[in-house]
């Protein structure tokens, strides 16, 4: 039996009451990660912003917390990010390509496209763990950058693999059908046609795998990075430190001064993550002008 | 407009013989092979991370018994006599990664919600951006916050303690880490379900909160769960917050302002020693390694699984 | 009355443009007939246990242009299809019996397919250029296949014989999908024409543009036939009547399974159709 007029209004009142407390709570959360990161950044900057000079980007760490720079850091993290560029981007895609084009589909593909969406989920440190055992000891390659490089390629291969088939796979069928009509065999179509219009998407997933290498930090010192640091690697092979744990040094240590330090390397590190992302979304936009003609 | 006959006119197509068989083309199959080894990288790189960690865990498990190892209650690898339960590891892990999720997962399901069924389109435009900086941001800038801030401004003021390292204020900044990660996958769950689900119950009277409570958000359930079971996977092999701001010394407790090692920032803190290879020390950190690997993998497996259940359904 | 309309439509055409020689001879005797273009011989093709066409017989006469039509799902698209190879792809395709072009088996063993496609030229029901430039759209055919001489004068060979040089020459730079619908059809036909197909294919090149265009294109359909054998697939009767010299009509059986149910010069096929069957279909008592 539906209830009285005034029942109702009054129960309709209570929902919208517990609708409206829930829009609150709503606003409320959101708050809690807007409030995080605007507190972060605003603590971060602060603590950090009067450390920052020419002189801190320009020199080697030292005891002496005023004399402490970050060039081996940066030099550092620069030679990884290419090199782990060099072996994650090639294989990557390719994997992306081949599975995307090329792959039957059987249960052997699905078994690998399982694979990488576990690789995804491991944790960095267990790769540290894998890159310690692996490159360092197995293949003699020591503490070097080579080695970090090759960990951090291993670590961030599924998200240029999953970000890569993203963009294969909104690629129109129609231009597939079109390529094979022409008399374009595989790789020609592949190469030719698809590739360039999945090409923004792709390009958006290597810098966002290359932005979580900049910032990871155990797997590296698993491998050994070191803490301490008074050089520029000069070739592959070399000893190296990069940004985040030359922070995390700094930020291990109680005296103010380095603390100062490490606030002021993270906003290095900002800076660099944020030009990194920048670029990205310039070539994007760019390489859809150029599509859409 | 005739077709220019093939004889005259200077440019045309390359002149064809008769339909013929298959020539022995090297080029595809060559461009097939490669991409097929690429491919073939990501399931090495599982068999190594197996094989590495299985064989100094054995190496290890045959000088140390696997009672003592799990059912152990301390964890002193470097004294002598060396005791190997990792228990206080364990907890510590687990101490951290629940408070964490009970931190982030109603949060980040809140935000999703918002998102999905509440904010305005300007709104989103702000949020989600914020949420994917957020998520970006490096896990020793987070550590360093936590260390920096969260100890002293929120925690030591609010519970009065003296402690600079505690479970708590980690496992509050992991959960900030964690929010973005549910908060987009749960949307996306819930952006999946049909409209039509939310017209008909709109249609019946419902109230917006309704509607999101009794309908949207059980329909995406199986989703969201992914996407929690995700976020703790994510903050059990969390490293650098934890190395920083939660302690280095194992500590079985489950008092959140008490001081805890993970299993993660004992592994960081035995690579910065100087520890022997070869030796059982060393070993500690496969066999420590092992654990929270097939910790993460299991509930990877499990949150995979739930995610293909649930796009079967709606995609 | 239907029947009539078709009937005028036919005898009209024929009163406008000059009809050759071809069409007059009686197609009743298929034996009279010089060598077909191409032509399925007992055709049937599986998708997996499913049979879409059975037992399918085609002589296709060349340069001409032949249409298949028939109601929805009676496999006019899987038997066009079969002539390019373009069902190799799709999962479970299976096809037995033979397609002769120029008298070789495309579906024999060793048949390089990519060969095979070099010599057919296809347009697709919605036009399908290549995000690319209107230049890069026409020269990616004759770039694959290898060309000699210069490349801009076979662009411009193309576009001229598909009517599109005109609007298009001072902006060929310019993204293809900048064009309307029907210029881009027209620039699928280019691009097609730019690979110097002996064959053309249409698998319904007009249902998804406007009436204007489409009188356009079936305009050019006819320039074509003059130097092309084109077959075409579609679903609307007039536009056969229209446009072709021969008529192939399509049913689907009890089976499911499509089948080749006549195939005659257009005009006897909507004045005089042998078979009921066909009768009902462009009387419209069903379809």
């Amino acid at each position: 039996m539906i209830r009285s007029d005034q029942a109702l209004r009054r129960r309709l009142r209570a929902r919208r009451g517990a609708g409206l407390a829930f829009a609150v709570v709503c606003l409320a959360a959101a708050g809690v990660s807007i409030g995080a990161l605007s507190i972060l950044l605003l603590d971060v900057t602060l603590d950090g912003a009067g450390r920052l000079s020419w002189d801190f980007v320009n020199s080697f760490p030292s005891r002496k917390p005023e004399d402490a720079g970050i060039k081996a850091a940066l030099w550092g993290t620069i030679w990884m990010m290419v090199l782990t560029a060099a072996f994650a981007v090639p294989i990557g895609l390719g994997a992306a390509i081949y599975l995307e084009e090329y792959a039957p589909r059987n249960w052997f593909t699905r078994v690998i496209q399982v694979n990488i969406a576990n690789l995804a989920g491991v944790p960095s440190i267990v790769y540290g763990l894998l890159g310690l055992a692996l490159f360092v000891r197995a293949m003699d390659l020591n503490r070097s950058v080579l080695a970090g490089s090759l960990t951090m390629a291993l670590l961030v291969l599924p998200i240029i693999i999953i970000a890569a088939q993203e963009a294969l796979r909104a690629v129109p069928g129609s231009i597939r059908d079109a390529a094979y009509a022409l008399g374009a065999s595989r790789s020609q179509m592949v190469f030719y046609q698809v590739v360039p219009v999945a090409m923004p998407g792709m390009m958006t997933g290597i810098i966002l795998a290359l932005s979580r290498a900049i910032g990871e930090t155990a797997p590296l010192i698993m491998i050994g990075a070191l803490l301490f640091v008074p050089f520029t690697p000069s070739d592959p092979l070399d000893r190296f430190t990069v940004l985040p744990i030359q922070i995390f040094n700094w930020a291990s240590r109680p005296q103010a001064g380095f603390q100062e330090n490490a606030a002021a390397g993270i906003l290095v590190l900002l800076v660099v993550l944020l030009t990194m992302d920048s670029v990205a979304i310039v070539l994007r936009n760019r390489f859809q002008r150029t599509h859409k003609g | 407009m005739d077709r220019v006959n093939s004889m005259s006119g200077a440019s045309r197509i390359k002149p064809r013989g008769a339909l013929g068989t298959k020539r022995r083309d090297w080029r595809e199959p060559a461009v097939h092979g490669v991409l097929l080894l690429c491919a073939l990288v990501s399931i090495l790189t599982t068999f190594a991370i197996v094989a590495t960690l299985l064989e100094e865990t054995i190496a290890f498990f045959e000088e140390v018994s696997l009672a003592e190892f799990f059912g152990g209650t301390t964890w002193t690898p470097n004294f002598t006599p060396a005791s190997y339960g990792v228990l206080p590891l364990l907890a510590g892990t687990m101490l951290i990664a629940g408070l964490a999720a009970l931190f982030a997962l109603p949060i980040g399901l809140i935000t999703a919600v918002f998102l999905s069924e509440y904010a305005p389109a300007w709104l989103r435009s702000i949020l989600k951006p914020l949420l994917e900086v957020l998520a970006g941001i490096p896990t020793v800038v987070l550590g360093f916050f936590a260390l920096t801030f969260v100890s002293p401004e929120i925690v030591r003021p609010l519970f009065g303690t003296s402690q600079i390292f505690s479970a708590l204020s980690a496992s509050i900044v992991v959960g900030i880490m964690v929010i973005p990660l549910v908060s987009s996958l749960s949307e996306d769950a819930l952006t999946a379900v049909p409209r039509a689900l939310r017209d008909g119950a709109y249609a019946l009277g419902a109230t917006r909160f309704e509607v999101a409570r009794r309908v949207v958000v059980p329909a995406a359930l199986s989703g969201i769960v992914a996407s929690f079971l995700l976020a703790v996977s994510r903050a059990v092999g969390e490293t650098m917050i934890v190395a920083l701001a939660a302690g280095g010394t194992p500590n079985l407790t489950y008092d959140p302002l008490e001081a805890v090692q993970t299993m993660t920032a004992y592994i960081v803190q035995v690579s910065l020693g100087d520890t022997a290879q070869g030796s059982i020390e060393f070993r500690t950190i496969f066999a420590v390694g092992m654990t929270l690997f097939l910790m993460t993998l299991v509930m990877n497996v499990i949150s995979q699984y739930l995610l293909s259940k649930f796009r079967e359904v709606y995609e | 009355m239907i029947r009539e309309n078709l009937a005028r439509v036919v005898e009209s055409r024929d009163l406008v443009t000059p009809s050759e020689p071809q069409t007059q001879v009686d197609r009743q005797n298929r034996e009279d007939v010089a060598e077909p273009f191409v032509e399925a011989i007992d055709l049937s093709v599986f998708y997996g246990a499913f049979q879409a066409l059975k037992n399918v017989h085609l002589q296709v006469p060349s340069t001409e242009i032949t249409a298949i039509i028939g109601p929805s799902g009676c496999g006019k698209s899987t038997l066009i299809r079969c002539f390019n190879r373009m069902n190799d792809s799709i999962p479970g395709f299976r096809a037995e019996g033979q397609v002769l072009f120029r008298g070789r088996d495309i579906y024999a063993r060793g048949i390089d397919v990519v060969d095979v496609r070099r010599r057919i030229g296809m347009v697709f029901q919605k036009p399908n250029p290549f995000p690319k430039s209107i230049y890069e759209n026409v020269a990616f055919g004759p770039r694959i296949n290898g060309y000699e001489g210069r490349l801009q004068e076979i662009v411009e060979r193309a576009l001229r014989q598909a009517a599109l040089w005109d609007e298009v020459k001072d902006k060929l730079k310019q993204s293809a999908l900048a064009l309307s619908g029907g210029q881009q059809q027209r620039l699928c036909i280019a691009r097609a024409l730019a690979i110097e197909p002996d064959l053309i294919l249409m698998d319904e090149p007009c249902s998804a543009l406007d009436p204007v265009a489409t009188l356009k294109i079936e305009d050019l359909m006819r320039e074509l036939a003059r130097d092309y054998t084109i077959i075409i697939v579609t679903h609307n009767m007039q536009q056969a009547a229209r446009v072709s010299d021969s008529t192939a009509v399509m049913m689907m059986s009890e089976s499911r399974a499509g089948e080749l149910i006549e195939f005659a010069p257009t005009k006897e096929v909507f004045t005089n159709p042998r078979n009921k069957q066909t009768e009902d279909y462009i009387t419209g008592r069903f379809g």
